[in-house]
């Protein structure tokens, strides 16, 4: 009913499955499109403060996955403290808007390079490590990080920090702002995974001695991955703040980090319109369930398995096959 | 014209020596072949000049520059290529994306141009896209191109993986058992893809076990055993050598 994001698709499609090379392209455009028309169109079959806020959350939410899709459907780095850039993102701009009085957007350059610092003082010392080592550390990161907000008095301890300002005055202006930011992103993370980069982020995946070989700078790309991924969670996080006005270190726990690598998992990793509509589904299903009152995150849970048991690859997987240019 | 310049090259995983003073040269266009039973070091040697192995000791120059400490990607930049004994394909990629991270070092593209989609952006995917089909077509690649690397037959995948390798635009290609797994067929088109890539002025060294190939082939033979160069010459040479025979057949002592 009321689906949010860009390149997100009719549930019918992972049925059809068009193989025809020229298609997909048009496939992918389509139904980005069509995401993006029934995002704009949504606040129209319900307006209600309520929906809003669920529907700009699920848009947030499609953005980070979108961000943590480079680092782990992309560049294949397991990485379970995503949280940790979307409050680092978060927080540098509560903590400049409401000190400084600053509006929110002007915030944003400031974030960038937050988040890019953030990105290097995690990843150049972590990516040395493969898979399961590089797994726990980035864990251990995104508990450092909400525990380090939790203490500093800068950060407002526990309670957090309040008062931030929103982008705009009207939820239904500050859904379309955000639907339009979150557009951008998606459609920046799925270019960004078509290019010279994402390439080689997919060869570090597949086999990095071969990546290596072929002339790529193994360590050099997983970097970039990562703080690409830094980059758009910490962007998703000025979105949250602004949303909320409230943030506290409670947000950034590792339940959100694993509630944004489900939605990855779900969608189908490396496939930028299958995460999107992973994000989509985890985040708006608990609100279809509330029907089943007590019992939501229960049933949540089994639809979950369920649906990993059935189609493992995810709702929406990448596809090698590619349109011919 | 010395391209590649190996001497005194020593490798020990703690008190296991596998290379033991391996000097050889490849010279410009010319095909070398490194033999040896199993486990006389070849491979080592390879991933010792591709620097994915840290030598012990000894130097390895390329085109008058040293090689040693250099990361894998490093030596790819210098102008040499390499497969895997073992293939190495990006196995869930489309065949022509793993041809073109060949290009990966040539093309100038930056994030911006990906992000915008500049017209740089769409000049370099094409050509780049255009380099990937010339080199299949070089290797003479039967398979579709827009599916799955792993899809694609045995020896088909040894074609893409040299596709790879040639798509860098090496000038020393280190081909480590290209024709194993291959039917007769197959070696005997590998043969004719092998003189090909010389012919375009890529030099060559070879890691095989069929001696047939080896000898119509190469135009030096270096033969190692326990990591020990026993033998460095042309084939014929090569093969009346009493050394390389006692190390394929045993010696009478032994045996």
């Amino acid at each position: 009913m009321n689906e949010t994001k860009a390149p997100e698709a009719p549930r019918k499609l992972g049925a059809k499955a068009p193989r025809t090379r020229l298609s997909k392209l048009f496939d992918n455009r389509w139904a980005g499109l069509a995401g993006l028309l029934i995002a704009l169109l949504a606040p129209f079959v319900n307006a209600s403060n309520y929906a809003l806020s669920i529907m700009t959350s699920a848009a947030i939410f499609a953005m980070l996955a979108s961000g943590l899709n480079i680092v782990v459907g992309y560049t294949g780095l397991l990485d379970l403290g995503y949280a940790a850039f979307f409050a680092v993102g978060a927080y540098t701009s509560g903590v400049l808007a409401t000190r400084f009085d600053l509006p929110l957007l002007v915030t944003v350059p400031a974030v960038i390079v937050v988040t890019v610092i953030a990105g290097i003082i995690i990843g150049a010392p972590t990516l040395r490590l493969r898979s399961d080592y590089l797994a726990i550390v980035t864990l251990g990161f995104g508990e450092i990080i909400r525990i380090t907000a939790n203490n500093l008095p800068v950060t407002g301890g526990p309670s957090g920090i309040y008062g931030i300002p929103s982008l705009t005055d009207s939820p239904v202006t500050f859904y379309y702002v955000t639907v339009v930011i979150v557009a951008v992103a998606i459609i920046g993370a799925s270019r960004l995974g078509r290019s010279r980069l994402g390439r080689a982020m997919r060869f570090v995946r597949e086999d990095e001695d071969a990546a290596e070989a072929t002339g790529v700078h193994t360590y050099r790309v997983k970097l970039a991955a990562y703080i690409a991924g830094a980059v758009w969670g910490g962007l998703a996080g000025v979105l949250f703040a602004g949303h909320l006005s409230a943030i506290s270190p409670n947000s950034f726990t590792f339940l959100q980090s694993a509630l944004v690598l489900m939605a990855v998992v779900l969608g189908g990793m490396g496939s930028v319109p299958g995460v999107v509509l992973g994000a989509i589904v985890i985040s708006l299903l608990p609100e279809l369930l509330r029907g089943v009152a007590d019992y939501r995150y229960f049933v949540f849970g089994v639809l979950l398995i369920i649906v990993m048991l059935v189609r493992p690859q995810g709702l929406w997987p990448a596809r090698s096959k590619e349109a011919l240019k | 014209m010395t391209l590649l310049e190996v001497s005194e090259l020593r490798l020990a995983f703690g008190g296991l020596v596998a290379i033991d003073g391996l000097s050889f040269s490849v010279g410009e266009a010319e095909i070398v072949s490194v033999i040896g039973p199993n486990g006389a070091g070849k491979t080592s040697a390879f991933n010792c000049v591709t620097g994915f192995y840290r030598p012990t000791g000894g130097t390895i120059a390329f085109d008058g520059q040293s090689l040693l400490g250099k990361r894998p990607s490093a030596v790819a930049a210098a102008g040499i290529s390499r497969t895997f004994q073992n293939l190495r394909l990006f196995g869930e990629l489309s065949v022509l994306d793993n041809v073109r991270a060949g290009s990966h070092l040539r093309l100038k593209q930056s994030v911006f141009d990906a992000l915008l989609h500049t017209p740089r952006y769409r000049r370099t995917e094409r050509a780049c896209t255009a380099e990937a089909n010339h080199w299949l077509d070089f290797v003479g690649l039967r398979g579709d191109r827009y599916s799955e690397a792993r899809n694609l037959p045995y020896g088909e995948q040894r074609r893409v993986e040299i596709a790879r390798a040639l798509a860098r635009e090496p000038r020393l290609l280190l081909l480590d058992e290209p024709a194993a797994g291959l039917n007769h067929a197959e070696k005997t088109e590998m043969l004719d893809l092998i003189r090909r890539i010389r012919d375009l002025g890529i030099a060559i060294v070879l890691i095989e076990h069929d001696m047939g190939l080896v000898m119509q082939v190469s135009e030096r033979i270096v033969v190692l055993n326990f990591g020990k160069e026993i033998a460095d010459g042309r084939p014929e040479e090569v093969r009346r050598d009493p050394a390389v025979i006692e190390a394929y057949l045993g010696s009478d002592t032994h045996a």
